[in-house]
């Protein structure tokens, strides 16, 4: 029995001495997150009991883990940054930060982590924020299922929800980010992995890519932003299984491609976007079996796009399928399906006996004077698109699908 | 001029071209919804198909009805009846024959494949609505031009002239001027040429249920108004009703004065 008693308290103060656990609350011994982290040792837990808690600039500077429970708040009352991360292996977990500070010189952030590994950010609530989670130099970390509720209304003085600076191998996943400037932006940061999070209703971009490379991003929804996401200057991406919705306006992209390389897009459904997916200088990606549907363009191809594969995808409803401003074509498009489609197939392979040419004649004439959109499905209009697919003069006349599936593509 | 306008009525009920129209466009439904199997996309075709053949029918079926009922005409002028109430009531006899030829013909097989369950209803009825106004307004402008001339086959060429004026010409015409002044801003005059054209109106009108990502596109603050609020829709209704309203006092004004 003694014996039993002692080795039950001997492994009470080895785990104690190894990994304490500091309470603080506001009838605590202490309560600050000041004071809970400074009183804690590496690899201790301080939990952060419900309560109030008016601090900003707090620095975790060893590795600890940050637990709230019932989601304390704490208001960084607009005087900066809430919480600072400078060490490796740190955990923040089920906190309720609100009010950082907005600033034109410096990047305030809900919070920042800065030349670490193996951090884990998760649980969090923020609202009324700058910067939400900015990580800075860091890598192989996490950030899990956090809601980023931002109250952004011009570009310029707004923050990013989720921004990744010169940080590689971070997971983001399961994430809700809405109402800020960029949902979620990556700058140089490569072999990242952004999976099921939701982007709604940002100023600018859902996602953003800068200069990052080797990234994939896949089950995602990204809904009514200003555009749904913009991958700039970076090779390799994957993007797999999303949804970009409702990204109406003039200056609206479901998907923005500018400068990229090398990469694949499959299985991604674009509905009812203004523009659904707009290229411009990016070579050599393949587009499979994506839905394109009720879109304004489905895919406007500006200048520079060399060696792109669409194939075996869904055309369905847009009204421009395909646009081009100029008469070269690099592109293959092949056994897609088309709504518009209007060919036969008597050999009954599934395949239409007529190529199918998803530039239109019209689709040039709204790119040289925007107005004439009001024409739209006049029968003048069909005329002329009809007689162009005739025979083509202004469409490049190599740019044609030879093998139009007869029916829906399904995967 | 109710008496007048039932006789008319139902003297097209029994007529077999109003049978002809409306299984033309019960033909039309079901081959469409049989090819598509698919209500939104049945939608698109069938707004193709309404706004270039509506007005042409009601064009050359409202010449048609009164240069055929002309004796009849006669004889109820020989009648104590006011004279605006004669030629509206044939009028309104034939535009709503035709109306409800069209709203029957392509409501049933919709009704039948399950309209009241999807969500397309609303396009589908602002579609059955447009064809309507379409009726009444290529209807009213038939009579017009039936009344001013009495000659047949001057009042068909008339007749099928204008339908392809409005249809086809005056479309590539807009879109000329529209290119040849491109370095203007254009938003205002392309919007006020729609405005002019009935059948432009009611593509419009189509247009902003169903192509709305598209018209978005473009950046005029204007545009934006116009397409972007209930703005255009309430516009566009109103203009429908001005076209209708315009060429029935024309019939009135000229039936007054018109030597028979």
């Amino acid at each position: 029995m003694n014996f039993k008693l002692g080795f039950i308290a001997t492994m009470f103060m080895v785990t104690s001495m190894y990994a304490q656990t500091i309470e603080v609350c506001k009838t605590c011994p202490v309560t600050t997150l000041k004071d809970g982290i400074s009183a804690a040792k590496p690899y201790d837990t301080v939990v952060v009991k419900k309560g109030t808690y008016k601090e900003y600039n707090v620095l975790v500077d060893k590795p600890l883990t940050l637990i709230g429970e019932n989601y304390p708040v704490i208001d960084g009352e607009l005087k900066g940054e809430v919480i600072t991360v400078v060490s490796d292996s740190v955990t923040v977990d089920g906190l309720f930060i609100i009010n950082v500070g907005n600033s034109y010189t410096e990047d305030y952030a809900a919070i920042r982590v800065k030349r670490s590994k193996h951090f884990v950010i998760q649980n969090l609530v923020l609202e009324k924020l700058f910067f939400g989670i900015y990580i800075e130099k860091s890598s192989y970390g996490k950030v899990y299922h956090n809601k980023i509720i931002g109250d952004a209304v011009e570009e310029y003085n707004s923050g990013n929800g989720i921004q990744l600076w010169y940080s590689h191998y971070v997971d983001i996943e399961h994430n809700f980010v809405e109402h800020v400037r960029d949902g979620i932006y990556l700058e140089f940061s490569d072999n990242c992995i952004i999976k099921n999070n939701v982007s709604a209703e940002n100023l600018r971009y859902g996602l953003h890519f800068m200069f990052s490379n080797d990234d994939v991003y896949q089950d995602n929804t990204f809904e009514n932003n200003g555009a749904g996401v913009a991958v700039m200057f970076s090779k390799k991406i994957k993007m797999v299984n999303n949804t970009f919705k409702e990204n109406w306006g003039t200056a609206s992209y479901g998907l923005l491609l500018k400068e990229i390389n090398d990469s694949e897009i499959t299985g991604n459904s674009f509905k009812e976007n203004t523009i659904g997916i707009n290229i411009e200088g990016s070579n050599r990606i393949t587009y499979k079996n994506n839905n394109f549907s009720n879109n304004g363009w489905a895919v406007k191809v500006k200048g520079a796009c060399y060696t792109n594969r669409f194939i075996e995808n869904n055309f369905l409803y847009n009204s421009f399928d395909i646009s081009y401003n100029s008469k070269v074509n690099d592109n293959i498009f092949d056994r897609n399906y088309w709504s518009n489609y209007t060919g036969y197939d008597l050999d009954k392979d599934g395949i239409g006996d007529v190529p199918y040419r998803p530039v239109k004649l019209f689709s040039y004439i709204v790119n040289r004077t925007p107005e004439t959109i009001i024409l739209l499905r006049s029968l003048f209009i069909d005329i002329i698109d009809f007689s162009e697919k005739v025979s083509p003069v202004f469409t490049p006349d190599n740019l044609m699908d030879n093998n139009p599936q007869t029916k829906r593509i399904t995967w | 001029m109710l008496k007048i306008l039932k006789y008319s009525f139902f003297d097209l009920m029994r007529s077999r071209w109003s049978y002809v129209y409306f299984a033309f466009y019960l033909l039309l439904g079901v081959v469409l919804l049989f090819l598509n199997n698919d209500l939104s996309k049945a939608v698109i075709t069938l707004m193709n198909v309404i706004i270039v053949l509506v007005p042409l029918i009601g064009t050359i079926f409202g010449v048609m009805y009164y240069y055929n009922s002309k004796e009849f005409t006669e004889l109820l002028l020989a009648q104590p009846l006011k004279r605006s109430s004669i030629f509206l009531g044939q009028y309104l006899g034939v535009a709503l024959s035709l109306s409800m030829s069209l709203i029957l013909g392509l409501g049933i097989p919709f009704v039948f494949y399950g309209l009241f369950k999807s969500n397309a209803i609303w396009d589908f009825s602002l579609l059955l609505i447009t064809g309507s106004f379409l009726t009444l307004i290529f209807t009213a402008l038939a009579f017009n031009i039936a009344l001013s001339n009495e000659n047949k086959i001057k009042g068909f060429g008339y007749a099928i002239l204008l339908w392809l004026f409005l249809a086809v010409i005056y479309d590539g015409l807009f879109l000329m001027t529209l290119i040849l002044f491109e370095d203007y801003p254009l938003d205002k005059l392309s919007l006020i040429g729609t405005m002019l054209n009935p059948i432009d109106l009611s593509r419009t009108l189509i247009l902003l249920k169903l192509d709305i990502s598209a018209l978005l596109g473009y950046t005029g603050a204007i545009f934006k108004q116009f397409f972007g609020t209930s703005f255009g829709l309430i516009v566009s209704f109103i203009m429908l009703i001005v076209w209708v309203v315009l060429p029935v006092l024309r019939i009135m004004f000229k039936s007054k004065r018109k030597d028979f």
